[in-house]
């Protein structure tokens, strides 16, 4: 009985932390600054490749995130000013540009790097509860995950970068005429976003590998978690991310993952009908 | 809602409310013509690479003529694609018929628009949240197909075969004989595109039509004026899907065999690059785009430039940044403005 509590327990909180890392990167730039970005696999997988490459140039495993999340970063700030600030407000052609660019970045990391999964082992053992032995890492995914919500949340609510960011998705002709580079600060914000997406693929690696077409798993589940999470991005994702975890671990652990997704992908639908605005759409104030 | 924000100002280059003239008819006829001539003068080879053209063709003109005329991006046509040719493979595979296979392989495809499109369209989500959920269907679906290689996944006796697909997909039994079964498949693939077209065409004019152009332009008005505008939507969701899932059955019976790719995000993309690229404002202009787009990635496969999706990847965000009213509207009015500007100040 109680191993089936800690079971179903380790399902649900791997299952929590796999949807807050694939959904927060997107939760920053989907949700607070509305640019649909159908690339946003392709940033993960470009983290994962960060690290790998990182690490096989004699890197520390843990220090290789950090890299990737720089390297994303600086990329998505690029991406930012060379395409995305065209579109803004366009909603149509953002989703068919950064379509655009996810295509181009699959073919382009298969031209240089080749079709292949590569992979890195991060070899911390099993920990053993209740005579289930559970591998460490999950544990270590189930933290990164609660640190990096606390902190994007502190970022948001607590300093003044914050703020201004908040500010100027809100309504940034008022913030321009208050002083502020509205430009900069959508740079810095899709820059911020893009470097907490390649973080989280970087810590995905030791799981699931890293392949060009790897963004292709998971843009489907971060863009519902995010969607059903509704006007409240950080709030809203972890939410979402806490329902579907429930689901997908559940169903998951007595079928198969398809199922889980699948079982997600229903409840996502019909959640859309009954709260069409996402789970916090009755919301007004937060993160 | 901000469906007018995707819609496009057809009404002043194309009067589809009007039914089409003569010379209309005379293209549909020329073009018919044309069709039934072509086998002969041209290679097994050429006739089954443009056979292959057909069915996306008829993909490419689901999703447009949502897009252009109902202000609908749904990437989920595919999703309907793909369906259709699997119901259709596991049921003529497990009763030999290929008749009612071909009905319930687009009734089917239908029902579950429906019934997503309830969930959708009902529940008013915004228009990009439309897109963004049609996307995440089809991805899903690629998912759960590729899933199920295995003895264990099978439909009516029909193994699923996951990433490998189902070969050996009957052709359909016409009631006509054709010189070949490459003719049969170029004669009923061509046929039923133009069919489709015409349909679609005389549609417009009809007061569905109407209606429909209406709510593009402005579905708040429509919905004062008493229409109800998201049982149009869902309208003119299910058909299309109806034809996607057509398309579907015809591509399966082209290569006698439907897999996973059928659903692919590349095949999703390319036919949105396909509606760009002929533009989404005319009826024609996805076919012409599906065909021009087709060859061009044919032929950078036999240039061995590498990736295909790189440089489709390329175009499509070029398009959007440089032309972004689309290819050939762009043309359009870079045409009128050199008649305005260059011509009549001549005459001035």
């Amino acid at each position: 009985m109680l191993q089936q509590v800690v079971a179903y327990s380790y399902q649900i909180g791997f299952s929590f932390s796999i949807f807050v890392l694939i959904s927060l990167g997107l939760a920053i730039i989907f949700g607070m600054m509305r640019v649909i970005n159908l690339a946003q696999g392709e940033f993960l997988m470009l983290g994962a490749y960060a690290s790998i490459y990182a690490v096989k140039a004699g890197l520390n495993i843990w220090l290789s995130f950090l890299v990737a999340a720089v390297v994303v970063g600086i990329f998505g700030m690029v991406v930012e000013r060379m395409l995305i600030r065209f579109l803004y407000g366009r909603l149509l052609d953002t989703l068919l540009a950064t379509w655009g660019l996810s295509l181009f970045l699959v073919g382009g990391v298969t031209t240089l790097l080749g079709p292949q999964t590569e992979s890195v082992a991060a070899d911390l053992g099993f920990v053993t509860i209740s005579g289930l032995a559970m591998p460490k890492y999950g544990l270590v995914l189930m933290v990164i995950a609660g640190v990096l919500l606390a902190l994007s949340w502190s970022l948001w609510r607590y300093t003044r970068f914050g703020l201004i960011v908040r500010g100027t998705m809100q309504n940034a002709h008022m913030a321009s005429a208050m002083g502020v580079n509205t430009g900069r600060v959508y740079m810095l914000t899709f820059g911020f976003g893009s470097a907490i997406t390649g973080f989280t693929g970087a810590a995905l690696v030791p799981i699931f590998g890293a392949s060009p077409t790897m963004g292709g798993y998971y843009i489907a589940k971060a863009f519902i978690t995010v969607i059903s999470g509704g006007p409240l991005p950080l709030l809203g994702t972890a939410t979402a991310s806490a329902l579907f975890a429930t689901i997908d671990g559940v169903v998951s652990y007595r079928t198969s993952s398809v199922l889980g997704e699948i079982g997600v992908l229903l409840v996502a639908i019909v959640l859309l009908r009954l709260l069409p605005l996402g789970v916090t759409g009755r919301l007004r104030h937060g993160v | 809602m901000g469906f007018r924000s995707m819609t496009v100002r057809i009404d002043e280059m194309t009067r589809t409310a009007e039914p089409p003239r003569w010379w209309w008819w005379a293209a549909i006829i020329a073009v018919t013509i044309m069709l039934m001539l072509l086998p002969s003068y041209l290679k097994i080879s050429q006739i089954n690479g443009i056979s292959k053209l057909f069915p996306l063709g008829l993909l490419a003109v689901s999703m447009g003529f949502m897009w252009g005329f109902a202000g609908m991006l749904s990437f989920g046509q595919t999703s309907f694609f793909g369906l259709g040719g699997y119901i259709y493979a596991v049921l003529s595979l497990y009763s030999g018929e290929t008749s009612w296979p071909l009905i319930a392989a687009i009734l089917l495809p239908m029902l579950f628009a429906l019934l997503l499109g309830y969930f959708m369209i009902y529940g008013r989500i915004s228009d990009i949240y439309f897109s963004v959920v049609t996307l995440v269907v089809t991805l899903i679906l690629e998912k759960a197909i590729r899933s199920t290689s295995g003895d264990q996944y099978t439909v009516l006796g029909v193994r699923l075969n996951g990433q490998n697909g189902i070969p050996t997909v009957p052709s359909l039994q016409l009631p006509v004989e054709f010189k070949t079964e490459l003719h049969a498949i170029f004669y009923l693939a061509a046929g039923v595109l133009v069919l489709v077209y015409v349909g679609l065409r005389l549609l417009l004019t009809t007061k569905f039509g109407r209606a429909l152009a209406g709510i593009r332009e402005n579905p708040r008005r429509m919905e004062l004026l008493g229409y109800d505008v998201r049982r149009y939507r869902l309208g003119v969701f299910v058909l299309c899907s109806g034809i996607a899932a057509l398309a579907g059955v015809l591509r399966a019976v082209w290569g006698n065999y439907v897999g996973p790719q059928m659903f692919d995000l590349n095949q999703a993309g390319q036919v949105v690059i396909w509606v760009i690229v002929g533009g989404r404002t005319t009826l024609l202009g996805p076919i012409v785009g599906a065909g021009g787009v087709q060859y061009l990635a044919a032929w950078l496969g036999t240039q061995a430039v590498g990736q295909i999706s790189l440089i489709l990847g390329l175009v499509l965000m070029l398009v959007v940044l440089v032309f972004s009213q689309g290819l050939l509207p762009s043309l359009g009015i870079a045409f009128a403005y050199a008649r305005d500007h260059l011509i009549l100040r001549r005459k001035i």
